[in-house]
């Protein structure tokens, strides 16, 4: 392709194929301190590309494809490019990924133990990653937490945190200005600006961490904390997997020993703060 | 050199893994993707020395072949449950089929849905066991079920609620309009068994349907994995058996397959390196198109060659409709999508 780049992200590396400069650059300076890798192969392939030549001049829109596409997915405008990017990568671990087990939560490490934290999309998993990383943890993921089958271990997929909404105003609170991307405003799932991780994060990738604690969170209303039985655990966590299905018995392995080994809870949380609050109160006693 | 070249290269042994470099790798892993032959061609190189990030995701590719193997083959026993109690019998076909014969080319090959071929008398009984045990219908559109009952060679696809897994129960190998019609009754008549007890087409019928598969029924979409297969089996039914090709000849024959067969034959030895005997041996200068589209993917897996596939396209529909009905077939599918 036209232009392309590569990035390693935790155990995963992408090739980046675009159409177009300006998604490239973009990726390039939000993965600028990410260790390079050169005689490494690419894992994956992501292409951002004009579904018609002229597309690629006269309204240009980037089609999201690589080795796995999602027929029928709608394109974004180029100004969104990033945005683009950052789902065709999503999508490659999401659908071709087979090492681990993968989740759907972000995570966050302290003393090699580490809190994974399922919900959907506006629950405040991201965002309250995006805080513990700035709060003494080490930022493991926004979006995805492997499981590797064999130790039980999760593996850090630190990509540049997509922060939505309200949470860009809170963390853009906290964080050096040299750390955010581009704001994207106006994409489909509302105002986005990337927060790239702290370097000891991005420096610490590889480093497995045992898991600790499951938690999952729901923003918005009063501080309360649920006990999560490891059935309910399981069931959840098999919603929040993409690959636990093709994995087959190793996937129903990793995921036993963790709902049984690891102790999970439901919060609610009306603010960051008590957010944070909380994930701390339930971690002291987790690791105690 | 061009990605689809490094990847035929490798599954035919022409080239060492080492003379690789790390950019070739990743063209290489992104084509076997789009032509859903990474697992296969993880276990082609299962032994050969390879840089370290490539026999990981070789590993893992292997790892989830095994398991989609596994998922495949106990499909096939849903199935075989399912029909049992009406003792309807079936024969496995395709990509199950070789997975439950344990064929070489069953390592690493994607297995998107369950084969099955019934004869034609049982047909209507089998679709009824199979809605009684949880498939579906995927056609709501009563067009398209009408043109799966009149003309096609299977049902209508049936997809299992809760599985979520489709099901093509054929009773003949080609669509009924298609210009070639394979015996059925002779496919279902010399089926063998296989050890674990399912029935399978005799070897000559399976290379003869591998061959049909690919350059007979559709575009070609998928075709080095389909031609992959046709080059494995025949290379292992020969090592078995020395008359082999002589008793595909005559097969071939029989189902009007003659020159399907052989021009797939003549591809495997184009692109894998097959060895054929000397009837079989010949040049074709049609075969360059075919070699062109099994090979039009670019180095960043990407379907290339839009006007050749576009072709290809059309001449499926050529061959598997008299024109008459490929007219109304157009027709209506035109007038449809106006109407959307």
């Amino acid at each position: 392709m036209r232009h392309s780049t590569r990035i390693t992200v935790g155990p995963v590396r992408f090739r980046i194929g675009s159409d177009w400069r300006a998604p490239i650059a973009a990726l390039e300076t939000l993965y600028a301190d990410y260790p390079g890798d050169p005689v490494r192969p690419a894992d994956a392939t992501v292409r951002l590309f004009a579904a018609r030549p002229w597309r690629r001049w006269l309204r240009p829109s980037v089609h999201i494809g690589g080795d796995f596409i999602v027929p029928d997915a709608l394109p974004l405008p180029l100004s969104m490019g990033l945005l683009a990017a950052e789902m065709g990568m999503n999508l490659q671990v999401a659908l071709g990924w087979r090492r681990h087990l993968l989740l759907h939560a972000s995570a966050a490490a302290r003393d090699g133990r580490s809190v994974l934290m399922s919900g959907i999309s506006g629950s405040g998993k991201s965002t309250l990653a995006a805080l513990l990383g700035e709060s003494g943890w080490r930022l493991m993921g926004d979006e995805f937490t492997m499981i590797d089958p064999g130790s039980g271990d999760a593996l850090a997929f630190p990509r540049a945190v997509s922060l939505k909404n309200e949470a860009i105003g809170e963390m853009a609170a906290r964080v050096d200005a040299a750390r955010l991307g581009p704001l994207l405003s106006g994409t489909p799932k509302g105002d986005i600006q990337h927060l790239i991780p702290r370097p000891e994060a991005v420096a610490a990738m590889h480093e497995p961490a045992r898991p600790a604690l499951l938690l999952f969170p729901r923003f918005g209303d009063a501080a309360a904390i649920e006990r999560i039985g490891e059935g309910e655990a399981f069931v959840r966590l098999t919603e929040a997997s993409t690959n636990y299905t093709a994995l087959g018995e190793a996937g129903f392995g990793a995921l036993t020993r963790l709902v049984r080994t690891v102790p999970a809870f439901g919060i609610s949380y009306p603010d960051s703060a008590a957010g944070l609050a909380l994930v701390e109160e339930l971690w002291a006693e987790a690791v105690s | 050199m061009r990605a689809v070249q490094h990847l035929i290269d490798l599954l035919a042994g022409r080239c060492e893994t080492a003379t690789l470099s790390a950019r070739d790798w990743e063209g290489v892993i992104g084509v076997a993707r789009g032509e859903a032959m990474l697992a296969a061609l993880a276990h082609r190189l299962e032994d050969a020395p390879l840089p370290a990030p490539v026999a990981a995701l070789f590993f893992d590719a292997r790892a989830a072949g095994a398991v989609a193997t596994k998922q495949a083959l106990w499909e096939a026993e849903m199935a075989r449950r399912a029909l049992a109690s009406e003792r309807i019998e079936f024969i496995l076909l395709k990509g199950t089929a070789y997975a439950a014969a344990g064929l070489s080319c069953a390592a690493g090959r994607q297995i998107g849905d369950l084969d099955i071929l019934v004869p034609v008398h049982d047909i209507g009984r089998a679709e009824n066991e199979l809605l009684e045990a949880g498939w579906e219908w995927v056609k709501s559109d009563p067009y398209d079920d009408a043109y799966y009952r009149d003309h096609m060679h299977e049902l209508p696809p049936l997809i299992h609620k809760t599985r979520d897994r489709m099901i093509d129960v054929h009773h003949t190998i080609l669509p009924q309009t298609h210009r070639t019609t394979p015996d059925p009754l002779a496919l279902v008549t010399d089926a063998v068994m296989t050890e674990s007890g399912f029935a399978v087409l005799a070897h000559a019928d399976m290379a003869c349907h591998s061959a049909a598969h690919l350059l007979a029924d559709g575009d070609m979409q998928g075709g080095l994995r389909n031609l992959w297969d046709f080059h494995c089996l025949t290379r292992d039914f020969v090592a078995a058996d020395p008359d082999f090709w002589g008793r595909l000849d005559a097969r071939a024959d029989k189902h009007g397959l003659r020159a399907v067969v052989h021009r797939a034959a003549r591809l495997a030895r184009d692109v894998f390196g097959a060895a054929l005997p000397g009837d079989w041996d010949r040049r074709d200068p049609r075969d360059r198109w075919f070699m062109r589209r099994l090979l039009a993917r670019d180095d960043w897996g990407r379907a290339g060659d839009f006007a050749l596939r576009q072709a290809f396209y059309i001449r499926s529909h050529w061959l598997r409709m008299p024109p008459q009905l490929l007219a109304r077939h157009l027709w209506t599918k035109w007038r449809r999508r106006g109407a959307r």
